[in-house]
């Protein structure tokens, strides 16, 4: 019973959620679809405990074993000062929350990810080769693209590069991502469909 | 070794370097490159213009720090439009890093409305910032059929039946425009697929660069009506709405060091491509 019990629960839920698809305007379709629409909320609230605890666990797992220190005890300071300030002073606009939001946090992240723009350009010196032809069809759209989306291009170079960019964007890239959302999409149906009619079980664990 | 093998193995720290170069002069000369509008920027203002006044408009903030650049420019553009316009927005985060966000640009638009002699919007009544909540599509059903169940509390921890901005509000339905602002994952994509259809929502967004050539088939397939990618999806929102006044946004400024970055980037490439054919043969 271990087993057929959440089978039967994926079961009952799966089917529920493609037919209401179709029924939802009816009252109690709808009604009973909100309850359980309300459970997975709850649940996916539930998985910020277990994300405070796994953090909590591995970080102080690192401490204990002398594993980059300093690094540790910022990450753990950081999170319960968070947690402390929100919780005693709230999170108003200027509340210290707030502050050490926009002081540490904001510029924090946008430098991890402003890191981005180098290692891009360093990647692209070095791996960017017109070695086939596909690879240069690769490397021309990507310039023109490039070109095309920043003033410098339409300014500077031609007036006309904005719309070649669009075009490249609108026709050729377009294609090939309707086809990867049509190859995903099919991908997604099957798997669930063999999650519900439980022919996929790794989800339940242990196989 | 003559000078095209060694620029083969160029340290990478020159290309960071002359990259850094790159986005901070344009920064500091504060140099403005003119540029056209994308079509699809245009449409989501077309379509702010039809509205009329008092109608509330649902924005969901789905970025976090990391996107600002590119995103925060836009919501802010957004906000300034809808307040000039006497539009309410109603604001919803399904990133647990954007709530703060948003109040920092109501606050910037705040200040922008005294410069321009206008009465700064008063929360709960011109708008209301719903916050975060986690559960991603499970939030995007259960808004479909009942917003204030899912949304009880405001990010202030106001009951929702005491915000007169949210009278009459039921549902994703009751709102005649919705602009999803998007870094990621729960986002664009997901708002289409769960809601979006189901609902016949009018929906636009404002996505990251990287996310943009995803959307493009939904904006084809008219799931959205309007799409502004990238921090030139933001500066082309931004010369709309900031035209015919003194402000320049950030995504303005930002897309002349974003010129000059991909400038150094395509002749690097091109001049990497340059050494590798000439020294071909002796490798």
């Amino acid at each position: 019973m271990k087993k057929e019990i959440p089978l039967l629960i994926t079961f009952l839920l799966g089917t529920w959620m493609i037919l209401e698809f179709f029924f939802h305007n009816i009252p109690h379709v709808d009604q009973i679809t909100e309850i359980l629409t309300n459970g997975g909320m709850v649940i996916a609230a539930f998985t910020y405990i277990l994300g405070v605890m796994n953090i909590l666990q591995v970080n102080a797992n690192r401490i204990k074993h002398h594993q980059d220190r300093p690094y540790k005890w910022t990450l753990l300071v950081g999170f319960v000062l968070m947690i402390l300030l929100g919780f005693t002073w709230g999170i108003d606009v200027d509340s210290p929350f707030q502050w050490m939001y926009n002081t540490f946090y904001v510029p924090l992240q946008a430098t991890m990810f402003s890191l981005l723009a180098f290692y891009i350009a360093s990647a692209a010196f070095r791996a960017f080769r017109a070695r086939s032809v596909e690879a240069t069809l690769l490397l021309v759209a990507a310039v023109l693209v490039m070109l095309g989306r920043v003033p410098i291009g339409e300014e500077w170079i031609w007036s006309r590069l904005p719309d070649i960019s669009n075009w490249i964007m609108d026709y050729p890239n377009m294609a090939g991502k309707r086809a990867i959302l049509i190859g995903a999409a099919l991908g997604a149906i099957s798997t669930g469909l063999r999650v519900i009619i439980g022919m996929e079980r790794s989800y339940l664990g242990g196989e | 070794m003559n000078l095209l093998d060694k620029f083969l193995i160029l340290d990478r720290r020159w290309v960071f370097l002359l990259m850094a170069l790159a986005i901070i002069i344009p920064l500091l000369l504060n140099i403005t490159l003119p540029f056209t509008p994308d079509k699809a920027v245009e449409a989501i203002y077309n379509e702010l213009e039809t509205l009329e006044p008092g109608t509330r408009v649902l924005v969901s903030c789905d970025y976090d720090p990391g996107s600002k650049p590119e995103l925060q420019p836009f919501a802010v553009a957004l906000f300034y439009y809808l307040f000039t316009h006497e539009l309410s927005p109603v604001i919803t985060c399904l990133w647990p890093g954007a709530p703060p966000l948003v109040e920092s640009a109501l606050l910037e638009v705040t200040a922008m409305l005294a410069l321009d002699g206008r009465a700064a919007p008063l929360n709960h009544i011109d708008y209301v910032n719903l916050g975060y909540k986690q559960g991603a599509q499970f939030v995007m059903l259960s808004m479909g059929s009942d917003m204030r169940g899912t949304f009880p509390l405001d990010y202030t921890g106001t009951p929702i039946d005491e915000i007169p901005v949210m009278d009459g509000i039921e549902n994703l339905n009751s709102f005649d425009l919705f602009v999803e602002i998007s870094a990621g994952s729960a986002g664009t994509k997901e708002w289409v697929q769960t809601v979006q259809g189901r609902y016949d929502l009018r929906l636009a967004a404002a996505c990251t660069a990287v996310m943009a050539p995803d959307c493009i088939p939904y904006l084809q397939a008219n799931q959205l009506f309007g799409l502004a990618g990238g921090m030139k999806g933001s500066a082309d929102f931004e010369k709309l709405v900031y035209d015919g006044t003194d402000y320049i946004g950030q995504a303005t400024i930002g897309m002349n060091a974003q010129s000059f970055g991909h400038l150094v980037i395509i002749i690097f490439i091109i001049l990497g491509n340059i050494a590798f054919f000439a020294t071909r043969e002796k490798r």
